[in-house]
Order: C-alpha cells, then structure tokens, then sequence
C-alpha cells in the first residue's frame, strides 16, 4: 500500500503517497521541524513507471493533482529529489492565493529581499547564504507575493543546493541539517539543506518588499538599475500564474514594480554577493 | 463509500459535505481534480461554511475556473472574428457553448480547447479564414494528417501563433468511420444563434461585437453530442464529467414543453437512440437526474460495468482497474472504425515508434 | 478611390490602464491579457471614445492636441490600427454597423 506523509510548508499543505518507504523516510528525517497538517492542499504521489517497475530497476514517476504528461522518470534513491519536483509542480501549476514568483527571498529588519533570474545564476544558494549570515529564510524557490497586503509570504521549504552551492553550506552548518548526496541528478549533483529552526518557526510572518535583485553569479561585479517597466516584463516571465490570477494579479505585480526598487547585480565568489547584498540593503531604508 | 463515490453524490446533493472529515476531504479534492470535476463541486458546495482550508481549496478552484470561462469566451470572440465574411453557421460546441449560452452545466466547468462545428463543403473557406487569423497547423506528419482529414470528424487541430491555443473544427460530431452516424446538416439547421445582449441567456458583450454567424446546438441536438462524446469518443476517459454536463442539461432544460419527445426523435435521427437510453438510466442512477421514464428504458446488465467503469479511480485519484479500462479502450476503438481499418492505423501506429 | 477602414475601439470600463516610465501597461478585462504599449497607443484609443473612425479623421484631432508628423500620421494611425485590431483591442467595422454601434443596442 501507500506510504504517506503530510507536510505544511508555509501556506500550502501536501499529502504525499509514496509506493516505496524509502522516500517517505527521507522526507521525515528533512521534515521533522515541519507541521503535520490535516487537510491538505495537493495530493503528490511517487509511483513506480508500471508494476513490476517497483522492484526491477526501480524508477519513480512523479504524479498528482497537477501532471506534465511527459514529465521523466526519476531513479528510486533520487525520491527525495522526485517528491520536491512534485511538490513544486502542484505550486507551480495550482496556487492560486498569491502571486508566485520564481524568486528566492530572505528577510532583515522585518522587510524582504527578493531574488529572482534563470536557473542556476545562484539564487537558490544565495537566500541559503543569507539564512545562515543574519537574515531569516524566507524561500529558495517561490516567492509569494500577497495580493492583498503587498507582502511576501515565506515557502521554506527545503533548499536544493547544486553542484558548488553544496561545498559553500557545508562548511557553514552541520551535517544533521543536510540530506543525502544525490549524484547524477538531471540537475547534476543535489543535496536538501534544512532551513534554520528561526525559518521554520517563522513560516507564517510575512514581510513587505523593500528590494529585488537579479543576481548573476561569475561575472565580475557590477550594479544595474533595472527600470519598473522592464522590472514588469520580467516578473512576468517569472510567474507562473500571473495570467491565471487575471486583474488581481495585474494589479499586484504593478504595485510591487511601482514600490520596489530593483537592481541586476554580478559577481564572482558566494561572498562578494553577499557584500553586495549588505550594500545596497544599506542604500533603501 | 469510496471517494470517487462520494465526489457524485456531493454533487447531487452538497448538504452531505458538512459531515466529511479531513481524510475523506483530502481523497475527494484529489478524485474531484483527477475527474475534472473540482470546479462544478467548488460551484456546488459554495457558501455552505466549510473548514477554511476546505474553502481556501475551493476557492481557489473558482478563481481557476472564472478564469478559464473568460479565456474561452474569449477565444470564441476571437473566432467569431476571423469568420467575419464566412456566411455559414459557426456552432461552438462542449464547454465554451455552455459557458457562451450561460448554462448550468458551464458553472464551474473545466475548458481546454475550443470546438467549432462548420459544414463539410466550408472547410476550406474556414480554414483559410484561421489560418490568415494567424492559426497555424499544429505540427503533424503527413500520415495523421491524411487520417485526419479521411476519418476523422475534423481538421488536424490549429493553434494560435499568439495566443498558444488550440481549435478544433469539425464538420460531424463522431468520426466518418463511427458505427453511428450523427446528421450534421440537421444539428447546423437547427442551431440557435448567439444573442449578442441578452443578460440572462448569452454572453454579454461589448457593444461593438454582434455574434454575427456564433451558434449553439439546440438544446436535443446538444444532449445528443454530449452522449455521442461520453460514449463513442475514445475510452471514456473523463466520462464522470462528461456525464455531469449532462445530468445539468437534463435538469435545465426539462422544464421547456416537449423536451423528452425532441430528445426521442433527435436520437433517432442521430442514430444515437440506445447511448441516449443509457446515458439517461446512468445519469438518474450516479447524479439522480429526473429522467422521462418511457426513454430510459429498461436496465442492462451493461449498465453496471459502465457504472464500474465511471467510478474506476482511488482516493490518490489513480486510475483502478486495468482490465476495465482496457475493454473500454478497444471498445472505443472499435466504436469509432471498423475492425480492418483499426489493424492498418495500429499497424501504422507501431511501426512508426 | 477606397475609403480607409472605420474602426471601434473597446469600451473604456473593459481597460484598466497603469503608465510604468516609459511605457504604459493596459489591462484587458475581457480576454485576461496584459499589453504593453508605447505612444500614440493610448492617445489613439483616448480619442476614439466610443465612434467609429478611420485613421486620418485619428490624426486629425490629435493634430489639435500634440505634433504630429506633416505627411505620414495617417498611415502610421493605420498601422496601429491594425496591431490594436489584431489584439482585440479595436474592431474593424464596415460603415452600416458603425452607424449601429454608436447608438448601442
């Protein structure tokens, strides 16, 4: 039968049924801080491809509420990995209470700082930095923007460190927070960090947006001013239901462009991000 | 009772929602979305003071579906543009004509894309309306394409450059090859135009848009092509759903006069007499649709394996009962071409993978 | 000689209108969709209200308001006339359905 396991992480709630125990074990390790919701959300499965596929050369398909048709079949010890995918996906494709926002987002002095850009400029490891050096972890992956209030709402869920990233917060926090090493994930090597027990606790505080930043990392260090209007095409790009939401969504996204300032920034080193950071952080009150 | 058991009778009557608890609303928004039936159960259960994160699911599930009206009504103002100089009768059909004809059976209904029926000898002039409108032909090899076009019920399907949506235009409401055979000419005879300003019935529009040439089935002809799609179309993947359109268009439009004796002669007519007999005893049985008893008829034994088939899913929302499911996909197959034509398209099919 | 087409724009209560710097952000009510448009786009539909025209009797009235080029304002109009129409956010009608349009059903 199924194994199953629910998790509430920020908003949302998830009922995740795994055919294998394996998964599920993980995900109780990582989750453990977590609240345990009754009524859920979304409904996430891990199933095998077919059948016999449980046992033979095992393979999960991730599946749920909310499905790619051609989405591919992840190895059993990457579950861990294929239970996140499919956690984001029912986010990625069903919320419909803010405007999310691929964006990772950290909070300091009670306002946000969102982080936002394509896949591997480092945003995921840089709200990871900034979680252990004096900011509270809001989220590495969704930021949600309040369509009422304005504010944004954390979604910590567990971190996916990749390939460097993973070298930069192990010599930062103990191996009890970490996860397995996976290896030769379609993303490369990937390994879970548990957010700080602030972070968790936390998960219900929201806070307003006093800086967006679309960092780059590796190329050498420079500031640009990202203007409002072009600061609007983007997050339109960056949002999964923007259309979805319609005019309450319009009208959000242009207050947040209105009211936040925003910068494109580069550097080379996990630090000289971080310094950047505290710089500008300084220069909007 | 099972999950997917009770997703229906919630939908018949929504008092028996206040007494669910929390793992039996987890299995039913997990069955109500894998059936495509959040949306009509959000519609129903609305207002009835649930656990707030019942609501904030429900909830969410209306703002999804007010948003896939809109994008639908949209696409068929958009349509209606493109066949501006096209003299014939454009009939949207499923979805968008119920949400167009502000219909119960549009409260809530999930829409993907849009369906247009025009008459065969227009094809052309159709196509090459969308297509100067900016559609495009979906990326097909030759070989669909000629099974399109030869046995099918309609065009290979277009999308919009634009917009990224897809319509499908067909010119009969069952494939050429199916063992019934639904009268088009007859279902574009009697469709009924689209009032451009009616508040109750028909969308509102801006002022400067007539429908000019926009039309709904009538109202036997529509309840005829639902079950024609129940069945006969494909593995009755979805059919819970499908059927609850119908439950909604029975109830609705019961109360016009002669509507049981329209229903009769238009099955007749469509060669559709004996899916409609059954659609009807099916819906009276899973939604306890009020159903005129001379049509419906006697029950089958069939009916319980459609029953079995309808209700083929987990409170995981996973497809249960594989070998059900399989008599129904070589049923449909069957149902759609004769045998030997079935063998060349699967024999194409296997050779090309 | 053709007459240059008549066009009828949506009605102002389908729009909601947001300038952001240099560009100004319109929101379509009906269709759902975001556009992002640029001078004269909204000085066209501002001038249209709610009759039928075509593009030079457009460049005539804003020749009242703002400078216009001397030889090609028409066909520039006409440009985004057509663009505007493409996106739904005018309609091209003939002069009998204009007649019909102004007064509203």
């Amino acid at each position: 039968m199924m194994h199953e396991l629910r998790i509430r992480v920020g908003p949302a709630a998830f009922r995740i049924g795994s055919a294998w125990r394996a998964p599920v074990a993980a995900l109780e390790r990582l989750y453990a801080a977590y609240p345990t919701p009754s009524y859920c959300d979304y409904t996430v499965r891990l199933e095998p491809a077919r059948p016999w596929r449980r046992w033979l050369r095992p393979s999960v398909m991730i599946s749920g509420d909310y499905m790619l048709p051609d989405a591919a079949p992840l190895p059993l010890v990457q579950g861990l990995l294929a239970a996140e995918m499919g956690m984001n996906l029912q986010m990625a494709l069903g919320w419909r209470r803010h405007l999310l926002l691929h964006a990772g987002a950290a909070e300091k002095d009670g306002r946000a700082l969102v982080m936002t850009g394509m896949s591997g400029s480092g945003k995921s490891t840089m709200a990871a930095l900034l979680g252990e050096s004096g900011w509270r972890f809001l989220s590495d992956e969704f930021a949600l923007l309040g369509l009422e209030d304005g504010a944004v709402h954390p979604f910590p869920r567990l971190v996916s460190l990749k390939n460097e990233g993973i070298e930069a917060l192990e010599q930062r926090v103990g191996h009890q927070r970490l996860g397995p090493r996976l290896r030769g994930t379609p993303k490369g090597d990937i390994r879970h960090l548990v957010p700080s027990h602030d972070a968790i606790q936390r998960m219900d505080e929201a806070a307003l947006p006093r800086l967006i930043l679309f960092p780059r990392f590796g190329e050498a260090r420079a500031i640009r001013t990202v203007p409002p209007s072009e600061l609007f095409m983007r997050l339109t790009q960056a949002s999964t239901n923007y259309v979805a939401l319609g005019e309450a969504g319009f009208a959000a996204l242009t207050r947040f462009c209105e009211t936040v300032p925003a910068r494109a920034i580069d550097y080379r080193r996990g630090e000289e991000g971080l310094e950047l950071i505290d710089q500008l952080w300084a220069q909007f009150p | 009772m099972t999950p997917i058991r009770r997703l229906a009778a919630t939908l018949r009557d929504p008092r028996l929602a206040g007494s669910f608890g929390a793992r039996q609303w987890n299995a039913l928004i997990a069955v109500a979305r894998a059936e495509r039936l959040i949306g009509a159960l959000a519609v129903r259960l609305e207002g009835r003071g649930l656990p707030v994160e019942v609501e904030a699911v429900l909830a969410d599930a209306r703002r999804s579906s007010e948003q896939e009206r809109r994008a639908a009504l949209w696409e068929a103002d958009c349509c209606r543009r493109a066949l501006k100089d096209y003299h014939g009768k454009a009939v949207l059909l499923k979805g968008t004509a119920y949400v167009a004809a502000n219909m119960d059976a549009g409260a809530g209904r999930s829409i993907g894309d849009l369906d247009i029926l025009v008459a065969e000898k227009d094809l052309d002039e159709v196509e090459k309306a969308l297509l100067a409108a900016g559609w495009e032909w979906v990326k097909e090899d030759a070989y669909d394409d000629q099974y399109y076009r030869r046995w099918m019920h309609e065009l290979p399907p277009l999308i919009h450059r634009e917009r990224d949506r897809m319509i499908d235009v067909h010119h009969t409401i069952l494939p050429r090859t199916a063992r019934p055979s639904p009268d088009p000419a007859a279902m574009l005879a009697s469709a009924i135009a689209l009032q451009p300003d009616a508040q109750q019935k028909g969308v509102r529009l801006a002022k400067f848009s007539s429908w000019h040439g926009l039309h709904v089935l009538s109202p036997a002809d529509m309840v005829c092509h639902a079950i024609a799609h129940l069945f006969a179309d494909g593995e009755m993947e979805g059919g819970l759903r499908n059927l609850w359109d119908i439950d909604r268009m029975l109830r609705e439009f019961a109360g016009s006069a002669n509507f049981w004796d329209a229903l009769a002669v238009r099955a007749r007519r469509h060669q559709l007499l004996s899916h409609v007999r059954r659609a009807l005893r099916l819906s009276e049985r899973i939604y306890g649709t009020p159903v005129d008893e001379k049509l419906r008829g006697h029950n089958s034994r069939m009916d319980n394996l459609f029953e079995a088939r309808l209700m083929a899913r987990d409170g995981w929302g996973r497809q249960t009962r594989p070998l059900l499911r399989l008599a129904f996909t070589i049923r449909g197959h069957a149902m759609r071409m004769p045998p030997a034509m079935l063998a060349r398209h699967l024999w194409t099919k296997w050779r090309r993978s | 000689m053709p007459h240059d087409p008549l066009y009828i724009r949506v009605p102002e209560s389908e729009l909601v209108w947001h300038p952001l710097d240099a560009v100004t952000l319109v929101y379509h009510r009906r269709s759902g969709q975001t556009h992002i448009v640029m001078e004269p786009v909204p000085q066209i539909l501002s001038v249209m209200q709610d009759r039928a025209m075509d593009a030079p009797a457009i460049a005539a009235r804003l020749a009242e308001d703002y400078e216009l080029p001397q030889t090609d304002a028409a066909a520039i109009i006409g440009a985004r006339l057509e663009e505007l129409a493409a996106l739904g956010l005018a309609e091209r009608v003939s002069p009998g359905q204009a007649d019909g349009a102004e007064g509203g059903p």
